[in-house]
């Protein structure tokens, strides 16, 4: 018996609450960064989870625009990061205030 | 065997994620966010999506966690100075998320016998997912990906002048 | 009358004009003009003036006896305005611009214009050296202009504009040295009592309308007898005496003669024209001209004669005891002036005009030498530094010692003849003031020799600098004094008496103004009943005149030392008359410094109440309610826009609290969205129907 397509849905979602948490709670920003990554994969899993029920490769292309993306951004932002430590010193999140009123 | 696979690639995706936001040493949170990614490569092959299971692991894990792992070691502070792992909001945004989760399940839990989705595709079946994908992408997707392309170089620029010691 | 009239009656409105047009000039161009060139307008406008009153005086001889009057109108002044009298009537106020000629005002512009030449001629050479000689002459020419306008008056109005223009001139001519103090102090004293007696006059003039509904004088007459006025009506009675204060003022009797005195601060021709020629007679003129208003009232008659009577004697007593030779003639004028009023008071009005015609020769000619002294003494008035000079200056001398027997009334000199008149007709009204009245002839005869006396003979008693400049007057100066001195002999000759011969022309030519002409024939034959009553008293007058000349020889020539004990041993009563029985200061008291009281008061009303309350409580208000504007402004419209802008700030505060800088305030804030979003979808997903 083939696996259900909502067990796929169910592992999506773990993988995208883990991200959501780590997101919001670490204070390390790579961490942070690493944490958006996996929320992308939780999205990838769900697009070829659902392109391999509907039989078409759709989904299968979505994931790929997507992976390039993710590394397209990963690499603008780690430049970023590594910026703002040249700068100071820093790469904890609570620390990066700057941008307040 | 579908299912053994299933349950194995995914209890492992689920435990190197949690594993990969609650490590204190960030090297460790790389290595099992790379766990994670293998782990999701090998869901994409259950799914019989083998090209997204190559590129998964020679782009995901081979060059962004690479150059996760360059950064780390550039900015890498000494483990003492920061005492707390985890910020102010840590019991929020936990609550947060899990009500935000809770929500999800509950949708897909109560819908989870109504979806009503075709057959699993025999076409799929078909040791052509390369073929397809190529075939779908060159012509369908043709638009998004050259913009895709773009998007590539617009990002390469980008980093190299965000890393550059002197503008 | 419709024959034209002859020239110079046709002409009289220009007796007046010659003087006022030289006025005018001396006015507008007199600055820039020569000292001769002065003269020559000045003293030619009077002598014509002169010309035409001789001129007119015989046209009007010429004329019926009955009918000598000429008038002339000019133009209508004050058109008739209705006005509303006590009882109810509707009286017309007029007043033409009038001129009459009469017997009486020929007389009097002979005198003015005649005597006003001589002074004129007189001045040129007396005020040759002063500074302001085209000033003086203006004012002496605009002094003319009003006398003549007053004297040759036909309405009471027209000749009350005379009356204050040489009120005008009096002071402007007493203030001539303004530089001094005491000359324009005098000048200012004469103008205000002046102006005391011409209220009285303005009301008499106001009643005089309102009862007879005229003011011209030929329509008085008529008038009263129209009106059927009972001998000693009230309101009659009030006229009358309202005239007399006027005529108090201008004539200086008591109570208002005290600025007679000061008036000898102008120059000495001043004084001789208008305080003993022609102004101070004004009153006199007057009073004669509104004889037929005093003869219907025996009150006011009797009132005139009293204070005539005590007039003369009070003034010749303060004469007596002055030192300033200008002063003693001063208070003689005023006894004179008295003299006229008395003759008034008894009915007897010519005699008073005759007596003013032979003053203003000898009195004029008094001064007119007094001023000659004067000058050959370089300034000096004071006779205990004279003495000595009859033989050093004696034109002057001799005219001075003519003048003098005038006015002591010796026979046949004019003052006698005069004096000697009124005396009669006194004698036969009142004998009490007759007694008055003879006494002051003795005293006059005193005091005018102990002048002469003091003045010409005796040891000189003159400054040595001022001893080496005495030298006689000029020509011009002398020349008037001879002609004055003529007439001083002559001039009573118009009227002498019944038991030498007797000739009343005078008389007889003044009978048409007086009210009654039966009275005036009286005058002309005087006396008491018989001749040989009157031949009684002119003994008698004479018999006293004598005895005051012995006495004025004898205290001044004789034994010289004896006034000086006399008046120490008369210590307390000397003091009292030689300050004019203090009469200036307690006038001081009771009237001057009441008014400098008002003034101050008034001064500190404005100080204090205007000034405080008004100006400077306007100016306390202003900031008081600057502050609350800005008070008002800080608060409430600032506050306004401040509160605004505070409410904004509170408002803001929870918004501005979200950015603060943390990316994962951020990013849990879009989880909180994106939980929003799910539930939404639920509740829509769960409506639909599940």
């Amino acid at each position: 018996m083939p696996v259900a397509i909502d067990h796929y849905l169910f592992l999506s979602l773990a993988l995208f609450s883990i991200g959501v948490v780590g997101v919001l709670t670490r204070r390390n920003v790579i961490v942070m960064l690493m944490s958006i990554e996996l929320i992308l994969n939780a999205v990838n899993i769900n697009l070829v989870a659902f392109s391999r029920y509907w039989g078409t490769v759709d989904g299968q292309i979505f994931a790929i625009f997507i992976i390039t993306d993710a590394a397209a951004e990963a690499a603008v932002g780690l430049g970023i990061i590594l910026a703002f430590f040249r700068n100071r010193e820093t790469v904890l999140a609570d620390e990066m205030d700057m941008m307040r009123w | 065997m579908d299912s053994v696979l299933f349950y194995f690639f995914s209890a492992l995706a689920i435990a190197s994620a949690v594993l990969m936001v609650t490590r204190r040493n960030i090297v460790h949170s790389a290595v099992f966010l790379i766990t994670a990614l293998l782990a999701t490569a090998g869901i994409f092959l259950q799914l019989q999506a083998e090209f997204l299971f190559v590129v998964q692991i020679i782009l995901y894990v081979g060059g962004i966690m690479v150059l996760f792992v360059f950064v780390i070691m550039l900015v890498n502070l000494d483990l003492s100075l920061h005492l707390m792992q985890f910020n102010r909001m840590k019991f929020v945004s936990t609550i947060l998320a899990a009500v935000l989760a809770g929500q999800l399940f509950t949708a897909f839990w109560i819908t989870r016998n109504s979806l009503n989705l075709g057959p699993r595709g025999e076409a799929m079946a078909q040791p052509h997912n390369t073929e397809s994908i190529a075939q779908a992408l060159f012509q369908n997707y043709m638009l998004p990906f050259e913009i895709a392309s773009i998007l590539l170089l617009v990002a390469m620029i980008g980093a190299v002048v965000m890393a550059k010691r002197k503008v | 009358m419709n024959t034209p009239l002859p020239y110079f009656l046709d002409h009289i409105w220009l007796i007046p004009l010659f003087p006022l047009l030289t006025a005018a000039a001396m006015l507008f161009f007199g600055r820039r003009l020569k000292n001769d060139v002065v003269n020559y307008l000045c003293v030619g406008s009077v002598a014509l003036s002169f010309i035409h009153s001789v001129g007119a005086f015989f046209q009007l001889l010429s004329l019926p006896a009955g009918e000598r009057v000429a008038s002339k109108i000019l133009f209508d002044w004050i058109p008739a305005t209705p006005f509303h009298a006590a009882d109810g009537s509707l009286r017309y106020f007029s007043a033409p611009w009038g001129f009459q000629l009469d017997p009486l005002s020929a007389v009097m512009i002979l005198i003015v214009t005649g005597v006003g030449l001589l002074i004129h001629v007189y001045s040129t050479g007396y005020m040759a050296q002063e500074g302001g000689y085209y000033r003086f002459f203006g004012y002496l020419n605009l002094f003319m202009f009003s006398m003549l306008m007053l004297v040759l008056a036909n309405n009471m109005l027209v000749m009350f504009v005379g009356w204050e223009g040489v009120g005008t001139c009096s002071y402007l001519l007493i203030g001539f040295y303004f530089h001094k103090k005491s000359a324009s102090d005098a000048g200012k004293k004469a103008f205000i009592v002046n102006r005391v007696g011409d209220a009285g006059f303005l009301l008499g003039i106001f009643m005089t309308s309102a009862l007879l509904g005229t003011i011209n004088f030929n329509e008085i007459g008529p008038a009263l007898a129209n009106g059927h006025f009972a001998s000693g009506d009230p309101r009659i009675t009030a006229i009358a005496l309202l005239l007399f204060v006027g005529a108090a003022g201008k004539s200086a009797q008591i109570p208002l003669y005290v600025w007679l005195p000061d008036a000898m601060e102008g120059p000495t021709p001043v004084s001789a024209l208008i305080h003993a020629a022609t102004m101070v007679t004004a009153g006199v003129y007057m009073v004669t001209r509104m004889n037929y208003v005093y003869q219907l009232s025996p009150t006011a008659l009797e009132v005139v004669g009293v204070i005539g009577a005590i007039t003369a004697i009070f003034a010749a007593s303060i004469g007596v005891v002055q030192n300033d030779i200008k002063k003693v003639l001063a208070y003689s004028t005023v006894s004179q002036l008295g003299y006229m009023f008395l003759a008034c008071g008894v009915g007897a009005f010519t005699a008073g005009i005759f007596h003013l015609m032979t003053h203003a020769f000898f009195k004029g000619l008094l001064f007119l030498a007094a001023g000659s002294v004067i000058h050959a003494l370089s300034g000096e008035q004071d006779m205990r530094k004279m003495g000595g000079l009859a033989k050093k200056i004696p034109v002057t001398y001799w005219t001075m010692l003519i003048a003098t027997l005038a006015i002591a009334g010796i026979f046949p000199f004019a003052g006698f003849l005069s004096k000697d008149l009124i005396l009669g007709k006194t004698y036969e009204k009142d004998v009490m003031l007759w007694l008055i009245g003879y006494f002051t002839a003795g005293m006059t005869a005193f005091y005018m020799f102990r002048l002469i006396f003091m003045t010409f003979h005796g040891q000189s008693r003159v400054d040595h600098e001022v001893e080496h400049h005495i030298h006689e007057s000029p020509k011009s100066m002398l020349i008037p004094l001879v002609i004055l001195a003529a007439l001083s002999i002559t001039g009573g000759w118009l009227s002498w008496p019944e038991i030498f011969g007797g000739n009343s022309r005078f008389v007889h030519f003044l009978e048409p103004v007086i009210a009654v002409p039966h009275l005036a024939r009286e005058e002309a034959t005087k006396g008491p009943g018989s001749p040989l009553g009157e031949l009684k008293l002119m003994l008698l007058s004479e018999g006293l005149v004598v005895l005051g000349i012995f006495f004025a020889w004898y205290l001044y020539i004789k034994r010289t030392s004896l006034p000086g004990k006399i008046a120490k041993s008369l210590n307390g009563f000397y003091e009292l008359v030689y300050h004019k029985y203090y009469v200036d200061e307690i006038y001081d008291a009771m009237f001057v410094n009441r008014a400098k009281d008002l003034g101050l008061a008034l001064g500190a009303f404005d100080r204090n109440i205007v000034d405080g309350l008004g100006v400077n409580g306007a100016g306390w208000l202003t900031r008081a309610i600057s502050r609350l504007s800005m008070w008002w402004d800080t608060w409430i419209v600032d506050g306004s826009v401040r509160l605004g802008s505070r409410i904004v700030w509170i408002l803001s505060f929870p918004v501005r609290m979200i950015q603060d800088g943390s990316m994962q305030h951020y990013m849990l804030l879009i989880v909180i969205g994106l939980l929003g979003f799910a539930a939404y979808y639920f509740h829509l997903w769960h409506v639909a129907g599940h």
